[in-house]
Order: C-alpha cells, then sequence, then structure tokens
C-alpha cells in the first residue's frame, strides 16, 4: 500500500527547485517507498542544491551530500559502518543524478556494485548536467542541443546515442536493475520497494524530465515523461539474474517527433529539411528500443 | 607490565590501528602503505581484528569510504601515500569542512612526474590547507604512539576534524625497530569507545553537507580554524593524559635538542631529525653553539612555541623535503611567519632529500655552516636553497 500524502510525507514542500521539476517529484515518491528507516545520499547536482541552503532542509529522514563523484563510495562506507552496528534494519540509499551517474562516478558506482553492498542505486536522469546550466553528459540523447553541444551550422547537437547504463549496471551480475519514470508513479514506487528488498546492490534509473533543460512549460512535466515511454525513447523494465523480467508495453505508440517538438533542446531540428531527415536517426534509436525489448 | 618488540614500523602502525578498534577500514595499495592495508586485512581474515574492511576501488572511494562510516558515527581508518594522497585531496577536504573525524596513516612518498617510490614530503605537505590535522613522526615508536592519540585528537567534541599521521615511506615503514607497546586495557582507558554527538541516525535525521551562501560561509570556515587553533591545546591535554595512562612520552606540537640558547636553531621534520641530532652532537663537540626543533606538528602550525624557542637565535635555517614550486619549502614559510617583524634570528630555507636522496650528518653540517657564514657576512638568503645539486644535469 502506498502511504498516502497526510500520512507520510518524508520530502517536506519549500525546497527550492524549478515549479515542474521532474527530480523533485521523483524525489518524493522515492521516499514514500523508503520510509523512515533510511539514510540517503545524494552527491552534488540539482536535488543537493535546490534541498540544502545552510539551515533549511526538505529532508526528513538522515540525508548526506558528499561530493558529485563519491555518493556510491560513501553510501558503501555508511552500509560497512551500520553492519559493523549491527544496524542492517537501515537501509542506505543513493539518489544521484545522471551526470553523477553515468560520468564522473562511474567508477565509484562500479566498485560499489562489485562488492555487493545491499545499496539500492537511484539515478534521476535529468539527461544532463542541469545545476551547472544544462551540459552535455552521456546520458544526453542523440542530437539534443546542450551548452556544451549545442547546435548550430556544423552541429545537430549530441552527437552520440544515450550511454546504456542499465546494461552496463547488469554486467556487474547485481541483484536488480530496473528503469523507471516519474510519469509513472506507482510503477517507480514498486520498483524502489523491490529494489530495498535485494540482499545486494540494486540500480533504479528514473527519467525525470527537467522543464528548464528540456525546454518545455513546467505543467508539461508528467505529459513529456509519458511521452518519452510511448515513444520507446525511455523504455522502463526489470531485470533479475540477467534476465529481463517485465516490461511496461506501450499503451499507444507515438513518433518520436511528437517528443522531440514538444522541446526546445530539440527545436533545431525542425527548422530545415536536414533537420528533419535527422530525426530518422532517433526513430531509429526508439525502434531498436522496441524490439529489442518487446515493447509493444 | 611492558612489552618490548622488534616491530617493522607498518606492524608498529598496525597494531596501534587494530588496539583502537575501529568499525570501518578501507583502503587502496601503493607503495609504500601496503604492508600495513595487508597486515590489517589478515588481522580482519583471522577475526583477530572485527572490522569492516572495504576493499575500495580507487583512494578516492577509500577516503570516501571512511567518510561516510564516521557519518554513520563510527571510528574509522585509512592510509596512503603520494598519487593517492592527491587523489583523496577532494574528500580530506571534504571531511574537514563536514566535520567528521577519521584517521589517515601518510607513508610520505614523492610525487610524479618524474614517478619515484622514494620518500619526501611533497604528498603530506600539499595538504596542509585542507584542515587536516598533520603530525609527522621520527621513529617507530613515535608512529605507534601518535596513532592511538590520533583517534582522541580526530574525534574529540572540540575538535572534530580528520588526523593524519605522516611517517617517512621505507626509512619508517619497512625498518625493524625496538617497539614497546601498550596493553590493550590502558588504551581503552585513554579512547573509549566513539559516540560522536551527530551522526546519520533515522531516530533523529540530521542533513550533512549543506549548501552555504555567503551569509554563513566565512562563518563555517572561520570555525574550522577556530577548531585548529583550539586543537593545539587539546592536544596538549590528550598527550598528558596519554602519558598518564600509558606511561608513554604524549604527542608535543614540537620538541626541542640541544641548549636552550644554541646561536644557531635547525628546524625539521620526520626520520630526518635523526640524522639532526646526530649531526648537532658532532657539531657542539667542535664547539659550535647549534640546537634543532623538530616539528612534530605542523597542522594546526604551533608558531608560538616555534618563536618561544628562538627569539635569542642568530639564524634558523629550515630542512624541507618538498617545496611549494613558485615559491619556497612549505616549512620555511611558516616558521617565517611564526618569527616575522623580528629582527633576529635571519631565517634561512633549505630543499634537501627529495625522491629519497640520502641526508647524510655532513648535509646537515654544510647546511649549519652556510647558515654561519651567511650571518658572519651579512649575507640574507632569498628563497630556498637547494642543496647539493648536481649542476651538471641541470
Ligand atoms: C568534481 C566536480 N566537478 C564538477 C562539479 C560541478 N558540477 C556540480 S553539479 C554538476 C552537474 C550535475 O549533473 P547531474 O548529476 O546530472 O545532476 P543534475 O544537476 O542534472 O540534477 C556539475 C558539473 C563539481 N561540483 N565537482
Ligand atoms: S534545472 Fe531541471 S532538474 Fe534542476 S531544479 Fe530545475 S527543473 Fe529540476
Ligand atoms: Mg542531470
Amino acid at each position: 500500500m502506498i502511504p498516502k500524502t497526510e500520512e507520510q510525507e518524508l520530502f517536506a514542500p519549500g525546497h527550492r527547485a524549478c515549479p515542474g521539476c521532474g527530480e523533485a517529484i521523483a524525489t518524493r515518491w522515492i521516499l514514500k517507498a523508503t520510509g523512515t528507516n533510511v539514510i540517503v545520499v545524494s552527491p552534488t547536482g540539482c536535488l543537493e542544491t535546490f534541498t540544502s541552503p545552510y539551515m533549511f532542509s526538505p529532508w526528513r529522514v538522515p540525508w548526506i551530500h558528499p561530493l558529485f563523484e563519491n555518493g556510491a563510495a560513501v553510501a558503501s562506507g555508511i552500509e560497512a559502518a551500520l553492519r559493523y552496528k549491527g544496524r542492517s534494519d537501515i537501509r542506505v540509499v543513493v539518489i544521484g543524478g545522471d551526470g553523477a551517474t553515468f560520468d564522473i562516478g562511474m567508477g565509484a558506482l562500479s566498485g560499489m556494485f562489485e562488492r555487493g553492498h545491499p545499496v539500492p542505486y537511484i539515478c534521476y536522469d535529468n539527461e544532463a548536467y542541469m545545476n551547472t546550466g544544462i551540459q552535455r553528459c552521456s546520458s544526453t540523447p542523440l542530437l539534443a542541443s546542450t551548452t556544451t553541444q549545442p547546435s548550430g551550422r556544423r552541429s545537430w547537437g549530441k552527437d552520440r546515442p544515450k550511454k546504456n547504463m542499465p546494461a552496463i549496471a547488469m554486467a556487474h551480475d547485481i541483484d536488480y536493475v530496473a528503469t523507471a519514470s516519474v510519469s509513472y508513479p506507482k510503477d517507480l514506487y514498486n520498483k524502489v520497494k523491490k529494489g530495498l528488498t535485494m540482499e545486494g546492490p540494486s540500480y533504479i534509473q528514473v527519467h525525470t524530465p527537467c522543464c528548464t533543460g528540456w525546454g518545455f512549460p513546467p505543467e508539461k512535466t508528467v505529459e513529456i515523461g509519458r511521452l518519452a515511454v510511448n515513444t520507446g525513447l525511455a523504455p522502463l523494465f526489470e531485470m533479475e539474474g540477467g534476465e529481463l523480467t517485465s516490461v511496461h508495453k506501450i499503451e499507444k505508440k507515438a513518433p518520436v517527433d511528437e517528443y522531440l517538438m514538444a522541446q526546445g533542446r530539440f527545436k533545431h531540428l525542425f527548422q530545415s529539411e536536414e533537420g528533419r531527415k535527422e530525426v530518422a536517426k532517433v526513430q531509429r534509436v526508439a525502434e531498436l528500443n522496441i524490439e529489442r525489448l518487446g515493447l509493444l | 607490565m611492558k612489552k618490548m618488540e622488534i616491530l617493522e614500523g607498518s606492524m608498529a602502525v598496525t597494531l596501534a590501528v587494530k588496539a583502537c578498534k575501529p568499525g570501518v577500514i578501507s583502503a587502496y595499495p601503493i607503495s609504500p602503505n601496503t604492508h600495513i592495508v595487508g597486515a590489517l586485512a589478515k588481522m580482519v581474515a583471522d577475526g583477530e581484528l572485527d572490522s569492516q574492511y572495504v576493499l575500495s576501488d580507487s583512494e578516492f572511494s577509500a577516503a570516501s569510504i571512511v567518510y561516510g562510516a564516521s557519518a554513520a558515527g563510527v571510528r574509522s581508518y585509512t592510509a596512503s601515500s603520494s598519487q593517492g594522497l592527491l587523489l583523496m585531496t577532494e574528500v580530506i577536504y571534504n571531511a574537514a569542512g563536514t566535520r567528521l573525524p577519521m584517521v589517515l596513516t601518510g607513508t610520505n612518498r614523492s610525487i610524479s612526474a618524474p614517478i619515484s617510490i622514494q620518500v619526501d614530503h611533497q604528498d603530506t605537505l600539499s595538504l596542509r590547507d585542507s584542515g587536516l590535522i598533520q603530525f609527522y613522526v621520527e621513529s617507530a615508536q613515535e608512529a605507534y604512539d601518535m596513532h592511538i592519540q590520533a583517534f582522541r585528537i580526530a574525534e574529540d567534541p572540540d575538535i572534530l576534524l580528520p588526523v593524519m599521521i605522516c611517517m617517512d615511506g621505507w626509512v619508517l615503514t619497512h625498518s625493524y625497530e625496538p617497539v614497546e607497546l601498550i596493553n590493550q586495557k590502558a588504551i581503552d582507558t585513554f579512547l573509549p569507545p566513539y559516540r560522536p554527538r551527530h551522526y546519520l541516525d533515522p531516530e533523529h535525521p540530521l542533513t550533512f553537507g549543506s549548501y552555504a551562501e555567503d551569509n554563513v560561509m566565512m562563518e563555517l570556515k572561520y570555525m574550522i580554524q577556530a577548531a585548529m587553533d583550539r586543537a593545539k591545546g587539546k592536544i596538549g591535554d590528550i598527550s598528558s593524559d596519554f602519558h598518564r595512562i600509558t606511561g608513554h612520552a604524549g604527542a608535543g606540537l614540537i620538541e626541542t635538542y640541544g641548549p636552550e640558547k644554541a646561536d644557531i636553531i635547525l628546524v625539521g621534520m620526520g626520520s630526518l631529525v635523526g640524522t639532526m641530532r646526530e649531526a648537532v652532537d658532532t657539531m657542539r663537540a667542535d664547539g659550535i653553539s647549534v640546537g634543532l626543533i623538530k616539528v612534530c606538528c605542523y597542522r594546526p602550525f604551533p608558531g608560538e612555541a616555534i618563536l618561544g624557542c628562538c627569539r635569542n637565535a642568530e639564524a634558523v635555517a629550515v630542512l624541507d623535503r618538498g617545496s611549494s614550486m613558485g615559491s619556497e619549502g612549505p616549512l620555511s614559510l611558516d616558521v617565517k611567519a611564526a618569527l616575522c617583524n623580528l629582527e633576529r634570528p635571519h631565517i634561512f630555507s633549505f630543499i634537501t632529500g627529495l625522491g629519497g636522496r640520502e641526508i647524510t650528518t655532513e648535509t646537515i653540517q654544510k647546511i649549519t655552516e652556510e647558515t654561519m657564514e651567511a650571518v658572519k657576512s651579512r649575507r640574507i638568503l632569498r628563497g630556498s636553497q637547494w642543496v647539493d645539486l648536481n649542476r651538471s644535469i641541470l
């Protein structure tokens, strides 16, 4: 049973996220799943910045922000300390951005997976370094324009596809890998719950649209997230023991154009014939996901 | 009952750490810390030490792991050296800023490039501004005693900072010396279990690692400086306690050797001080008025104590095993700051013993002679003198 808002709100209102921020909504749901007996580690990023101006905090659970690239290592140390104290009833959870996860914190994360700490590592994926002003990350999708890989006369934006982080996590033979979306909160809740039941590490990647960085109106966050799922660009699935164990079937397949056109980061693709041709590449990414994961 | 053993320096450290019962140990191998981290791992494997030993994927992670453990309220320990310490740097600043105590052993080794595994102090000196308390030891016995005191210092509620014991690689880590061990009961009396007031605890949820705006940044940084200042007095108290309970000499900020009112005072840190003592004896037998100051505690820097010992000297010669490139020897800068605005003594800076280059009693005699000569001819030597450079390869 998902606790009702009034019953258990562990992520208090009043923080400084942009209105409509996907990761703020996701964090609220994640904490509903963890309950109070948890310690949360958040590496540097938007979530850390908007929740921790000194002397204020929306975190009603113990929370620590160490550095940008060491969330998984700090969580490992906390988990080891709890084991030493005989307090394995308390769970440690990381909630970190895609930059902290896909790029700079990858070594520490790989170490945590390999050592087998029973820590759910939750990556909120807004597909760029947002905190520093929308810079390219290896999680940034193909053809998105960012401030460090902008579109221009000689550029369509990101020239490489999104890094397949769930596959990298799975290659560590960890217990549980899942993707979720803030637009499907019950599914997100259940996946976090499941991660918490694992004896070893788990990896949960949550697609969290960012209105400021992606360029869409703040009231559209949930809609954009759903569209991403329905195009096949943000597939929702679970893997256990190396096997695909569940997929969220696409309810009504949407062409990628619909998703791309709704966002400022892709608008350059719709300003010329050549740009429109580029869109086909993104459609191929979606088709590949649909085929590989059986999303239809 | 006193127990004397012939021990490798690394084993002396290992036994001290074991006796302090850290809940979490994490480390990454780098020469010359390997004997310490290997011996601790074996103790855990043999069930002699009840710690969680977390094998890290890098020094950056090792430091982060002990940082996390400390935040969860558990005593924690790591050891590193050289490149490893540089890789830990960001975490060490962060631990000091978050006021999370931990103990590190810095087995001194030079910094690449050029790569070398031999001793100098460039690695630990480069952490001087981080909020890390640093002690330099001269012998295996001191390494043993200082590690036990380090936990008390780090965890003192008036301090709450990381503490590093710096010991010269190979010279101290890999040579055998007689070490008098302390019985476990005395250590337990001196160092009770760690019970922090603030830690990550679901029953009392706290937020650690906040974002500071300019309205609080100065104050939070000042509090680190104030803790460092308080530590000078606290180290004295803890040292007296250590002596009372164990009978062993406690930590000092500085140690002096030779006449109280020497004309020339030599200043150094680490194993080099042993050679300096010998040189002082030889020179005094020749009628030279020379003494020495061993800087035991480098951060917080004991400027007042040094000032107290140097007021009547003609000259002070500082020996550094590292350089602040573009400036001079870091230790000499601190000594100069401590003695500034005095007409005398003149302070001379010498850089020596980099990358394991041997420092003999002759080297020290030469440094002393050069200092005396400069004083006599009223020459002021600016910057640092790099001792015995082989000019043919410059
Ligand atoms: C070592 C280091 N490099 C760079 C930064 C600057 N920095 C802070 S947050 C951030 C981006 C965070 O991106 P992500 O993890 O995706 O989180 P988001 O802000 O998008 O939520 C960067 C580059 C830093 N704090 N530390
Ligand atoms: S920039 Fe994006 S991720 Fe950051 S707070 Fe605003 S909406 Fe959220
Ligand atoms: Mg991001």
